[in-house]
């Protein structure tokens, strides 16, 4: 194969990769460690002294639960919408993609707002659920549906490009086989779509536990109580507590790092299955 | 369209593919119950306020220089992030070099950083005591709190979306067809703003209309930023707040439904253009 | 359609019903009681003393255990919560307009709430001072240095903070009484938001702002908050400027009847916020760098705060439900200042 023309110059390469590299630098290296020098401020016993709190503890505990219900709740409805586009033609389809993008593009402050709205003490439901004492805003259930609806996109934007190149020749070929549907997915669909279903729901994961925006609109800020990691954040940010506050900032950017290294071994993992098997 | 949809006479085509009513209905039911629902109940709000009054608020001289800042800084974050997101793309895919698999990661950390933690530590950095704010400030460029500061929020706000689209179609661009080009003669630059930027237009195009619809609602990581001073450095989301801190739910829901058939308007418009190419291609 | 395919996808998606719903309520204990106040950002150094001495006050006087859940934000947003469904049963905020809200839009105590307690149902007051960098390098004495060009002057925006509402009356009283008229008033005032590079959504981030960007030549701030910032945040680093006249900023507290009703914690939220009013608590007040109420208390904690004429807003401003309207709602004499020149 010659590279000859397809390719740019040495000089052109190293040019165009410091400048990316820089950009990249400044704009996301660069935050992210102003984000462990402040928590680290005081070194690492300091650290550990303003992480290990009860409140912070609380919301660190109140934060994955969020994750834990909303996660799953994406991961059904991104594999059902998918498969629904992907496998399918019908008139319509661009809409319900966009309408499926639609909370990536809503400010996350309306976001927590149309929850207040609904479920709130003058909101559409909110005499019915004053009568029967249920509790939605400024508690678990309304913290959990505004994250459920800001990550609302994130599983099915990662599966629909993966699901429609993959096509369904393999379903196909897999039915007419004689496997049920259910067969098919389970042992077709899933295999194929398995690594850019878990990147989805790790990026879906992250998003759940940072969301500050809308979850502080439904939250209540009860110490101990409602507080989620990015709430507490800036509660200790109001106390002055700076080093605190830079301390579980870093917790959730530890977290972001996870996640990302997490993604980064899948997609290792990917290349090396999509290699052998094409 | 082939003719067999018409024969069938049914809105679908027909597959032999199960579980189009279970997955479409699910889906269709879940959207509506979590997201079209509520987002309806702004419509009602806002509706319940007649023509004239929501005019009034909804396009009050300060609520268009929100808009203006919005949609402006999200909108310069935008073509900042299409070009070096474009360029970040092109290295992470084309090219080798140590630490790539690092770097290529460290692109997704605004996806998972929390945004009122990117806000507070942008703020330390270009606040003119920050460590790139003081040697800034004697140049007399001022980053916080002003719309250049909101538009380096929003540039690392949407830099993920621009990336993540085009690298997997530049991935996929065979190098056949810039080989074909070359053969036939074409230079460098020429290969690439006549084959390859129209194959990924497309992706480039999704990439900055995501990350624009993201900026223009961006309220945790700008409002630290931002300075928040109306008419200059007032962003919409603000507005927004400020309507609910005056028990205006109406006003508020007004300025928001603003935002969201412009955000809307422009997604659905790009995810035509996209679909309207798939067809073209596939056909 | 196959049925398992349905069932476990219908399965997952129930799963969350009960999760969703099953999070109200909470064991209860006949010996022990909890309030939440829903209090605004300032006071939670405050409430942070208060609360266990009164739970000790409470087991000793009646042998009950009682808890609190403190929930602390911008005052206007708390207020809005607790209209909303946040079952607060004690209010302790920033500003009576936001307690007067509760009452006129979600009737859930009574409209004269602030005759209900000793001293307009505000157990401790304020006031709003300059907070000016160590030796004062702009010179800045009075109001009327604020509005010298070249002094920079940080103060949060009033349309989101109840504080900055404070201090847009302060410097208006001083505007108006320099000046002799509302028109001379509205000038001096659109001066000094002249001199503003940042307005920040609460009194925190202003403080912020001021302390730890290095933002401005003068903090316009509660009097609590500058002698947090001045002992606390920057040893040595400020110095407080009393000018010749402020407001009189009374913080209000209040039990939010028909919450605490049907908590059935009416008798405690009430002796909780009477308590405010004992020694004990308001000695914890000066501490907290609150001008106590109590004569006593506050002859012990005199020279702690300097004494500043001050103008209050049922007087000067014929109350809060009017100074709102006036000068903050839609249309007021703020957006009037803010209105980008054509």
């Amino acid at each position: 194969m010659t590279m000859r023309a397809t390719t740019e110059g040495f000089a052109t390469r190293l040019v165009l990769i410091t400048v990316a590299m820089l950009f990249l630098g400044f704009f996301l290296l660069l935050p992210l460690v102003a984000v462990f020098s402040e928590a680290l401020k005081q070194g690492i016993g300091g650290f550990i002294e303003h992480v290990d709190t009860p409140d912070a503890w609380a919301a660190i505990r109140l934060t994955l639960l969020i994750a834990a219900i909303s996660v799953p709740l994406n991961i059904v409805f991104g594999i059902a919408a998918s498969w629904a586009i992907t496998k399918f033609s019908f008139p319509g389809k661009s809409l319900l993609i966009t309408l499926i993008d639609l909370p990536f593009s809503v400010s996350p402050v309306v976001s927590g707002l149309i929850f207040v709205l609904l479920f709130g003490a003058n909101g559409l439901f909110g005499a019915w659920l004053a009568e029967h004492d249920l509790k939605i805003i400024f508690a678990v259930p309304g913290i959990v549906l505004a994250t459920v609806f800001i990550t609302f996109p994130f599983v099915a934007r990662e599966l629909i490009p993966l699901m429609m190149e993959q096509g369904k020749d393999d379903e196909e070929a897999a039915l007419s086989l004689g496997a049920s549907g259910w067969q098919t997915f389970w042992h077709v669909t899933l295999p194929n779509i398995r690594w850019g279903l878990l990147y989805g729901v790790l990026l879906c994961n992250a998003r759940a536990m940072g969301e500050f925006g809308a979850v502080s609109v439904v939250s209540g800020h009860i110490r101990g109580e409602t507080n989620t990691m990015p709430l507490h954040v800036e509660i200790l940010y109001n106390e002055y507590d700076f080093v605190g506050a830079f301390a579980v900032a870093s917790l959730l950017a530890c977290l972001a790092l996870v996640t990302l290294v997490a993604k980064s071994v899948l997609e290792w993992r990917f290349d090396l299955h999509g290699g052998a098997k094409h | 369209m082939s003719s067999t949809s018409l024969t069938a006479g049914r809105w679908r085509r027909p597959s032999v593919l199960p579980g189009f009513g279970l997955t479409f209905g699910f889906s269709l039911a879940w959207l509506t119950l979590i997201v079209l629902i509520p987002l309806a109940t702004i419509f009602l709000k806002a509706a319940g306020m007649g023509w004239s009054q929501f005019v009034d608020v909804g396009f009050s001289p300060r609520a268009i220089a929100a808009y203006r800042l919005s949609f402006g800084t999200a909108a310069a974050a935008g073509l900042v992030n299409a070009v070096f997101g474009l360029l970040v793309a092109w290295v992470l895919v084309r090219y080798s070099f140590p630490g790539q698999r690092v770097i290529s990661a460290l692109v997704d950390l605004p996806f998972a950083l929390p945004t009122a933690v990117a806000g507070i530590a942008l703020t330390a950095l270009y606040a003119p005591t920050g460590w790139v704010g003081q040697y800034l400030d004697p140049l007399g460029i001022k980053v916080a709190f002003t719309p250049i500061g909101i538009t380096i929020a929003l540039v690392f706000i949407g830099l993920p979306f621009v990336v993540r689209s085009v690298e997997p179609v530049l991935a996929d661009l065979g190098k056949d067809v810039e080989e074909a080009a070359a053969t036939l003669g074409a230079t460098r630059s020429q290969t690439f703003s006549r084959v390859i930027l129209p194959a990924i237009g497309p992706a480039l195009l999704t990439g900055f209309a995501m990350a624009f619809a993201r900026g223009v609602g961006e309220y945790g990581s700008v409002i630290f930023i931002s300075g928040n001073m109306p008419g200059k450095t007032e962003i919409a989301p603000l507005l927004i707040v400020t309507q609910l801190e005056q028990y205006a739910y109406e006003g508020a829901t007004a300025i928001a439904t603003v935002m969201m058939l412009a955000s809307f308007s422009i997604l659905l418009l790009i995810n035509l253009i996209q679909a309207q190419g798939r067809k073209r291609m596939g056909a | 359609m196959n049925r398992r395919a349905f069932t476990a996808t219908i399965a997952l998606a129930l799963a969350a019903g009960p999760l969703l719903a099953g999070c109200s309520g909470k064991p209860s204990n006949p010996n022990a009681v909890e309030l939440t106040n829903v209090s605004y950002d300032p006071t939670r150094e405050l409430y942070q003393a208060i609360n266990p001495a009164f739970a000790a006050f409470w087991k000793q006087k009646t042998g009950k255990d009682v808890t609190f859940r403190m929930s602390h934000g911008g005052s206007g947003k708390q207020s809005r919560a607790i209209i909303d469904g946040l079952d607060a049963d004690v209010a302790t905020l920033a500003l009576g307009y936001d307690i007067d809200a509760i009452a006129s839009k979600a009737k859930l105590l009574p409209a004269d709430w602030q005759k209900a307690l000793p001293d307009n149902s505000s157990p401790y007051t304020s006031t709003i001072v300059f907070l000016v960098r160590k030796g004062n390098p702009k010179g800045i004495k009075d109001w009327a240095d604020l509005v010298r060009p070249g002094v920079e002057v940080i103060t949060p925006n009033p349309k989101t903070s109840g504080g900055a509402r404070w201090n847009f009356l302060a410097a208006w009283a001083y505007g108006k009484k320099a000046g002799g008229s509302d028109a001379a008033a509205e000038d001096f005032v659109r001066k000094l938001y002249g001199n503003v590079p940042v307005l920040d959504s609460g009194a925190r981030g202003a403080t912020t702002t001021f302390v730890e960007r290095g933002i401005g030549d003068v903090l316009i701030s509660w009097e609590n908050e500058a002698f947090l910032a001045e002992k606390e945040l920057g040893k040595g680093k400020f110095e407080i400027v009393a000018p010749s006249l402020s407001i009189l900023a009374e913080p209000p507290v209040a039990v939010i009847t028909e919450n605490a009703k049907k908590h059935g914690t009416t008798e405690v939220a009430d002796a909780y916020l009477r308590y405010l009013y004992t020694p004990e608590a308001q000695t914890a007040i000066a501490h907290a760098f609150y001008r106590p109420r109590d004569p006593k208390v506050a002859e012990q904690f005199k020279s702690q705060f300097p004494a500043i004429p001050m103008v209050t807003v049922d007087k000067d401003f014929g109350g809060w439900g009017r100074a709102q309207k006036t000068y903050f709602d839609e249309g007021g004499v703020f957006d009037r200042i803010y209105t980008p020149k054509k």
